[in-house]
């Protein structure tokens, strides 16, 4: 079962990726990218983070993604023009990028030990309690320098976006 | 479910590597958006992508080492990611306010 | 205690005083300040030497290490001996004398208490040099009797050949100081210290060196310096031209005191020469090709001050050739006595061109003698105390070398002879021309002041008598007794040298006015070579000073300077700007391509973490 799940839940993933980058209306791309973390959650969930899929979903998916659909119809943002060819950059870039992926899976492969599995309650340890004990006592400065990095965003964002600069 | 389920429910379990290999996947499309997009929005939502992949990245290996603290790393970043959506958009407000376009090539300004 | 170092303190405090307020004091300070800093020098060195008795050991007074440094340690320390005491009293004395003499001489000229604060500063070094007890002590005084040398001949500084004079004569100096500077070296590689006592105590117990060895070489560097200082052969080329200075200062400095500061070095150094006779016969060799070859010069100059430069160069001869002959008592007795009649002979002279209002060409004078009467008088006590003329100064000093060469060597002492010859020919042909004949020029002759003609006076009385101090006995405990006069003819036959020269010389300006330029004529080529001084200042000029001039505006000023230097230094600053201007492509202003170059870094860096054993 957690093999059928991760592969549906994957190719989801990829999936809606692939549409984030190809599709040409932001709105398009935002709502795909919601779908992008829908799936993620799952697969949090079958790593044995419970907690984190929560925050994924409610902070993530709810909060942030909701801001940018919010921006987007603030700003009008209508569909992409199709630019003119540029051939040379995509023939530099795509190599580029299938560099990327496969030096990351080549490093994976000979770091992974082959035997590990992922099973669905294979690790407790990321309940809501667990996480909770660590962030209060060994985390706890970044837990607070980041509520101050927040309470900053906010005022950037405030004084950014008013009316008269 | 009964064990005559038409589709295999129990398919064997996926190795840990390919959890890995998904991230990488993601966070390649990221680069691949944050490079051939022009709508700055668009690009934002790439990295949003990008910081997805590494969040999976980390709960993955937490899970290796089953230890709590990729989990909290991963909520680290995602608070980072927050402050930075709300401040990143706030900005693309305010460049639209003065240049009227979100096309990511025309605000080119800081050249040399 | 005796206070050494007053004496040379205060001619300190003159200068101070003159160089710092001389422009806002009036001429009656100036002068109390100048001459009494000196006189009162004078008085402080005849109560110290009343003071301290009989002098048959040195008597040193220490002040305070200047250097102490690994295993060298030298003190500013004051040694008074028998030698120094004769060089203190005539630096001193004499300088006394012509500070009072400069009053009269300098007090219609521009810069009247600049030239008395340079002149007290020379004072005050001389004396450093005479009193030091050591010879990096000397050496300061060497050098900073040079600086005044070169500040006192540049005094009329708009004058571009007073000032090339002033150059010529630090440079040549400095070369001069260089083979002294190496000396010192030396000595303190060998002996481990610069003070008197001890290298000399050291150097006694070594064994006479048969050949060169190092000890001949220390000495050799050692006269090389002195040959600077002194005007010997090859570094004498400067004092001619050092001629351009005020007339005072020709006596001071380049009769009296610093020229005679390389005897006395050489004086000093006597330990170190006895054990070293192969220089020893290098000083004598130098010191009578020297008295030769100038006195050939001074036959033929028209200008009088240049005539009694070579005479300078001559007599200098003389005293190397007695110290060269070991006499070195003989040599220190002849610089007292030449420090008279030569400072008599430029003052005199200075006199003679005050009368003439400036004119200095022995063919624009003549028949002066009734009209400055006083100064007739002086310059011929000086001229036949120079020609040696018994029973005057300089019979007695000449006499004492030309035996002492004698027992060394007789050619030397023919030689000799000739030279002294010759000598009393020059002098006296400079006396006839400025004073017998008609007069040829057209200033009106006046006779001098009496603040000028006084200390004439004194100097002719020491000329005359000065011959009667026997310096020699006073020297022996320094430097052994003074050889008894062995042959009675040598002295009639130098004596009968002198007479010759004075009669030729009578001859050839009083009785046959015509005969000089007939005999010039008939020499012809011969002649024109030794007006010119040998061409000497040319072959010098093309054989060094062009060659290192060219060499450093080509090689070292554009090739290393401009090309080398410069180039370094632009050339940084060029490349900077090359790869700025490439790093520049790299900002672009769009987004887009930095974060492409992002991902090229980041595959970097995996591949580098890699490959280099990072990532296991």
């Amino acid at each position: 079962m957690d093999g059928l799940l991760f592969l549906t839940f994957a190719a989801i993933a990829v999936g809606c990726a692939i549409n984030l980058v190809l599709q040409t209306h932001p709105i398009s791309s935002a709502l795909s990218l919601v779908g992008v973390m829908g799936s993620l959650t799952v697969l949090y969930l079958l790593l044995g983070g419970e907690f984190i899929a929560a925050v994924q979903l409610i902070v993530y998916a709810g909060a942030i993604m909701v801001l940018f659909i919010f921006v987007i119809m603030l700003l009008n943002a209508g569909a992409e023009k199709r630019p003119t060819r540029r051939v040379v950059a995509l023939w530099v870039s795509l190599p580029l990028l299938f560099t990327l992926i496969a030096l990351a899976a080549i490093l994976i492969e000979s770091q992974a030990p082959e035997t590990e599995v992922v099973r669905f309650g294979g690790f407790s340890g990321g309940s809501a309690l667990a996480v909770g004990r660590a962030l209060f006592t060994s985390y706890l400065l970044p837990f607070e320098i980041t509520s101050i990095l927040i309470l900053i965003a906010i005022l950037g964002a405030v004084v950014l976006a008013r009316k008269e600069i | 479910m009964p064990n005559d389920f038409p589709i295999p429910l129990s398919a064997p379990a996926v190795p840990l590597a390919w959890y890995l290999i998904l991230s990488a996947i993601l966070f390649t499309l990221g680069v691949a958006g944050f490079l051939f997009r022009r709508n700055i929005i668009t690009v934002f939502m790439s990295i949003e992508l990008m910081l997805n992949a590494v969040n999976l990245t980390f709960v993955t290996f937490s899970y290796r080492l089953k230890q709590v603290d990729g989990h909290i790393f991963s909520f680290f970043v995602m608070v980072v990611a927050a402050a930075e959506a709300a401040v990143g958009l706030a900005i693309i407000l305010t460049v639209f306010k003065n240049r009227s376009t979100l096309e990511i090539d025309e605000v080119n300004s800081m050249r040399l | 205690m005796h206070q050494l170092w007053l004496i040379p303190a205060l001619p300190l405090a003159g200068f101070l005083l003159l160089g710092i307020f001389g422009r806002r004091l009036s001429k009656p300070v100036i002068n109390a300040a100048a001459i009494g800093s000196v006189v009162l020098a004078f008085l402080w060195v005849v109560k110290t030497l009343y003071g301290l008795g009989a002098l048959d050991q040195p008597y040193v007074e220490r002040y305070f290490t200047w250097i102490a440094s690994g295993t060298l340690n030298v003190g500013f320390d004051f040694a008074v001996d028998r030698l120094s005491a004769v060089m203190l009293l005539i630096v001193t004395g004499v300088g006394a004398l012509i500070h009072i003499y400069a009053i009269g001489y300098m007090s219609h000229e521009g810069g009247y208490y600049r030239f008395f604060a340079y002149l007290n500063l020379f004072m005050f070094f001389m004396l450093t040099l005479v009193l030091a007890a050591n010879y990096l002590l000397l050496f300061v005084g060497w050098e900073g009797v040079g600086l005044c040398s070169y500040l006192l001949i540049g005094f009329y500084f708009l004058k571009r050949s007073a000032t090339e004079a002033g150059k010529k004569a630090f440079v040549v100096n400095r070369i001069g100081d260089f083979g002294f500077s190496l000396g010192m070296f030396l000595i303190v590689a060998q002996f481990g210290s610069l003070d008197f006592q001890t290298v000399f105590a050291k150097v006694a117990g070594l064994p006479v060196e048969k050949g060169p060895g190092m000890l001949a070489i220390i000495c050799i560097l050692l006269l090389f310096g002195a040959c600077g200082k002194s005007a010997q052969i090859p570094l004498y080329v400067w004092l001619p031209d050092a001629m351009e200075g005020p007339t005072p200062v020709s006596a001071l400095i380049h009769a009296a005191t610093m020229v005679t500061a390389g005897v006395y070095m050489v004086a000093r150094s006597a330990v170190l020469f006895n054990h070293a006779p192969a220089a020893l016969e290098v000083v004598a060799y130098v010191g009578l090709i020297t008295a030769v070859l100038a006195a050939t010069i001074g036959l033929t100059q028209y200008d009088i001050k240049k005539v009694f430069a070579y005479s300078t160069i001559s007599q200098l001869g003389y005293m190397f050739l007695a110290l060269g002959c070991g006499a070195y008592s003989a040599g220190v007795f002849h610089i007292m006595t030449h420090a008279f009649f030569k400072a008599l002979l430029f003052l005199g002279a200075g006199s003679v061109i005050h009368a003439l209002s400036g004119e200095q060409d022995l063919r624009l004078m003549g028949g002066l003698w009734k009209k400055i009467p006083v100064t007739f008088a002086v310059l011929l006590c000086a001229s036949v105390a120079i020609a040696g003329v018994p029973p005057f100064s300089g019979f007695h000093s000449k006499d004492a070398i030309l035996l002492a060469a004698y027992a060394h060597a007789p050619w030397m002492y023919w030689v000799g002879v000739v030279t002294a010859g010759l000598t009393a020919f020059y002098v006296f042909r400079a006396f006839f021309l400025c004073f017998f004949g008609s007069y040829r020029g057209d200033a009106h002759p006046h006779e001098s002041p009496w603040i000028i003609t006084a200390p004439l006076g004194v100097l002719a009385l020491l000329s005359l008598g000065g011959g009667y101090i026997d310096v020699p006995r006073f020297l022996s405990p320094v430097f052994g007794e003074p050889q008894a006069v062995q042959n009675e003819s040598l002295v009639y036959i130098s004596v009968g040298a002198a007479l010759a020269g004075i009669f030729v010389a009578w001859l050839f300006y009083v009785a046959r006015p015509g005969l000089a330029e007939s005999v010039a004529g008939a020499l012809g080529g011969l002649y024109r070579l030794v007006y010119n001084k040998y061409f000497v200042d040319e072959a010098y000029d093309a054989l060094i000073v062009n060659p290192i001039v060219d060499g450093s505006r080509t090689v070292l000023w554009r090739g290393v300077d401009a090309g080398l230097i410069d180039g370094a230094v632009d050339g940084a600053g060029s490349a900077s700007r090359f790869i700025g201007g490439v790093l520049r492509l790299m900002q672009s202003g769009y987004i887009r391509r930095y974060a492409a170059w992002v991902v090229v870094g980041s595959i970097l860096v995996i591949l580098a973490v890699r490959f280099a054993g990072g990532a296991r």
